[in-house]
């Protein structure tokens, strides 16, 4: 399978902290893989350098083969690479409806039609509920963003990158702080994507890890730790040793 | 789970009903047009009403829905209004094509905002980054740098002794601008109606949407595949050019230019307004106006030489207690009306914002409230958890 997103010996570095340490990484077609690692292991800096939204210290990052270090994170988006936040950013004023017709409107490059109102475009409103809905959002679809459950709000922050139709897909944290019950639909949503779509998960709940991923990469202190399959990664003593105290783990 | 039509029809409503029109909305503008023959006597006052309110609209743009602050704005209006009174000026026996007069009208707000949007997109690079404060600045020296340029270009702009000889052809050709105002009042009201209505539409499209958006949440909108910087550049360009109209009108309407048109105070007062009226609603700008110019009025009535000193406490009572202006207050009242058990809420909620600000006028206003509030939520909580905690 081609690759589709990959880095160069990649460093980020915080003053003194080194929270990306050389990391080469290869992403391919299709993928269903995990990211893990302990807490400040430097996951989600690694997505922030992917995504644009920081600047690696030295390294190149590639999407399909194209060098894109120096792209903005508007360009990578509208080049099909969508991610989530661990932190949800999200519109509060919005209504989850208005939040996916307008990231509908963005990818079908409307963001600029300033005359014929949002709401009368009636496919980008049908593909929006279509989405929610498939996330269980259908009964807040018109209710303020800001008021919802955080649950919810989370659920929409998935619904948003989604809705970008992506050919990469980076998911930090998506479970973190949606109940129990609702996780499987992150879960669903998420398998109902494309197969050529290549997925990243970032996640500490290892249920979720071993049922999502083809392959994982283990990241500790900045750098990438190691990499298999789920079952090579479940019996490897180092992983073990790092994640000493995480019991989640020994169970699979 | 909920049926698929149904959610259809209220995602449709969610993101459409802002475009929708209401019926204040006819009021409003029917009121508006009534004024013609209810004052008479006041057209002028009407039309300077009018173009603050349009000025106040292109603020709203820019601040209540693209979220950047400007005190700046009247340098786009002085453009304008330059711009137009030159035109209509030295215009005069010239034609476009052989067929448009020099001195149109209309044509001079054309130029007005063209010359405005071409200075405000220069200048709008300038707002791109920085916080608030960064931007205020910015705005107001981009303002004071436009003030002095003309006061200093006195060939062109007459200085401190003004503009003479303004004389804009008839509107349409047609109607010429009379003593009483009428045609002054009408052009006015008929330009502000299509600007407004222009506005309206945009803030109501994608385009629109993705402003809001860009205030809310940069990094989400840019992350989204939104060109962020671009889309505010835009919007102030916009914005600049409104505000060039604005200008345009003043000068053509009052057949005269001159300093005070771009002057910093009206900035301010335009700013003032729009917070006044509601900032984001798109027609907070016109009710602040509105009620600025009647305030201004009466208290100066009452009180001539303390007026801007009661404005000034009437201003800062608004800004600090009523979110959202006058039409904030009328969305919350309508809010309580529509759900009472929501109107104690919220009057608990509005002595708690004043007690936790600790400002020394609520304080001293509202101690006997407040103090009772506070008894009453300890009594509450007590009740409640069984034990009590001290202290607000
Ligand atoms: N903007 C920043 N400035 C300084 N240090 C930072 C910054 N962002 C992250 N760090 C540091 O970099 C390291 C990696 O942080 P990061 O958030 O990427 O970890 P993580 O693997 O996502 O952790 P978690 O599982 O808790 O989300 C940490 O030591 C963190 O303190
Ligand atoms: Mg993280």
């Amino acid at each position: 399978m081609t690759v589709v997103l990959e880095t160069r010996n990649l460093v980020k570095k915080f003053g003194g902290i080194t929270a990306t340490d050389n990391v080469s990484f290869k992403l391919r077609k299709g993928a269903r893989h995990a990211l893990i690692g302990p807490n400040g292991a430097g996951k989600t800096t690694f997505v922030n350098q992917l995504s644009g939204v920081l600047q690696p210290t030295s390294g190149t990052v590639l999407l399909g083969g194209q060098d894109i270090t120096g792209w903005s994170a508007r360009r990578r988006a509208i080049s099909g690479l969508a991610r989530t936040f661990q932190i949800n950013q999200l519109f509060a004023d919005f209504t989850p409806a208005q939040t996916i017709v307008l990231a509908i409107a963005e990818r079908e490059n409307k963001g600029w039609e300033w005359f014929r109102p949002a709401g009368t475009r009636s496919e980008y409103v049908d593909e929006a509920v279509e989405l929610l809905r498939s996330l269980g959002l259908s009964d807040v679809l018109d209710q303020r963003v800001g008021s919802l459950a955080y649950g919810r709000q989370r659920l929409l922050e998935i619904a948003i990158a989604v809705a970008a139709k992506p050919h990469v897909l980076l998911l930090d944290e998506p479970a973190a702080g949606v109940p129990e019950s609702e996780r499987d639909q992150i879960l669903d949503v998420v398998s109902a994507l494309p197969e050529e779509v290549a997925l990243v998960l970032i996640e500490h709940d290892m249920d979720l890890v071993f049922r999502f991923a083809r392959s994982i990469s283990v990241l500790v202190n900045g750098a990438l730790f190691v990499e298999g399959t789920p079952s090579e990664i479940a019996n490897d003593p180092r992983v073990r040793q790092v994640y000493l105290g995480e019991e989640e783990l020994l169970h699979v | 789970m909920t049926d698929f039509t149904d959610d259809r029809l209220r995602a449709r409503e969610s993101v459409i009903s802002g475009s929708r029109w209401y019926w204040p909305e006819f009021l409003f503008w029917i009121a508006a047009a009534s004024l013609f023959f209810l004052v008479p006597t006041k057209l002028t006052l009407l039309s300077e009403i009018f173009i603050l309110g349009l000025m106040a609209l292109s603020i709203d743009l820019v601040l209540g829905f693209a979220g950047i602050v400007t005190l700046g704005q009247a340098a786009f209006f002085g453009l304008g209004a330059y711009s137009a009174a030159l035109m209509a000026k030295h215009g005069y026996g010239a034609f476009l094509f052989g067929i448009i007069p020099v001195n149109d009208p209309l044509l001079g707000l054309v130029v007005a905002a063209i010359v405005a949007g071409i200075v405000g997109f220069a200048t709008s690079f300038l707002v791109l980054r920085g916080s608030d404060l960064t931007r205020l600045m910015v705005t107001l020296g981009v303002g004071l740098i436009i003030e002095e340029l003309a006061n200093k270009m006195k060939s062109v702009t007459g200085g401190s002794d003004g503009l003479q000889g303004v004389m804009p052809a008839p509107v349409l050709g047609k109607w010429d601008f009379d003593l009483y105002g009428q045609v002054a009042f009408c052009y006015t009201l008929a330009v502000l109606f299509v600007m407004f209505m222009l506005v309206r539409r945009l803030v109501h499209s994608p385009f629109g949407l993705s402003l809001k958006a860009i205030k809310q949440n940069p990094l989400r909108a840019r992350t989204i595949g939104m060109p962020v910087n671009a889309r505010l550049v835009a919007v102030y360009t916009i914005a600049a050019m409104i505000a060039g109209v604005a200008g345009g009108l003043l000068s053509q309407t009052t057949q005269f230019g001159s300093l005070d048109m771009v002057a910093f105070h009206r900035s301010a007062d335009a700013l003032l307004i729009l917070i006044f009226g509601g900032a984001g609603y798109l027609y907070g700008g016109l009710v602040g106006a509105v009620a600025f110019r009647v305030m201004q009025d009466f208290l100066g009535n009452i009180t001539p030489q303390y007026w801007q000193f009661w404005l000034g406490v009437i201003l800062l009572i608004l800004v600090l207690f009523v979110r959202g202006g006058i039409l904030g207050l009328l969305r919350n009242g309508r809010e309580f009306l529509s759900h009472p058990g929501a109107a104690k809420a919220g009057a608990g909620a509005v002595l708690r914002a004043l007690i936790e600000r600790r400002s020394p006028l609520a304080l001293i206003f509202f101690k006997g409230a407040a103090k009772k509030v506070i008894s009453d939520k300890r009594s509450e909580r007590d009740g409640e958890s069984g034990k009590g905690a001290g202290g607000v």
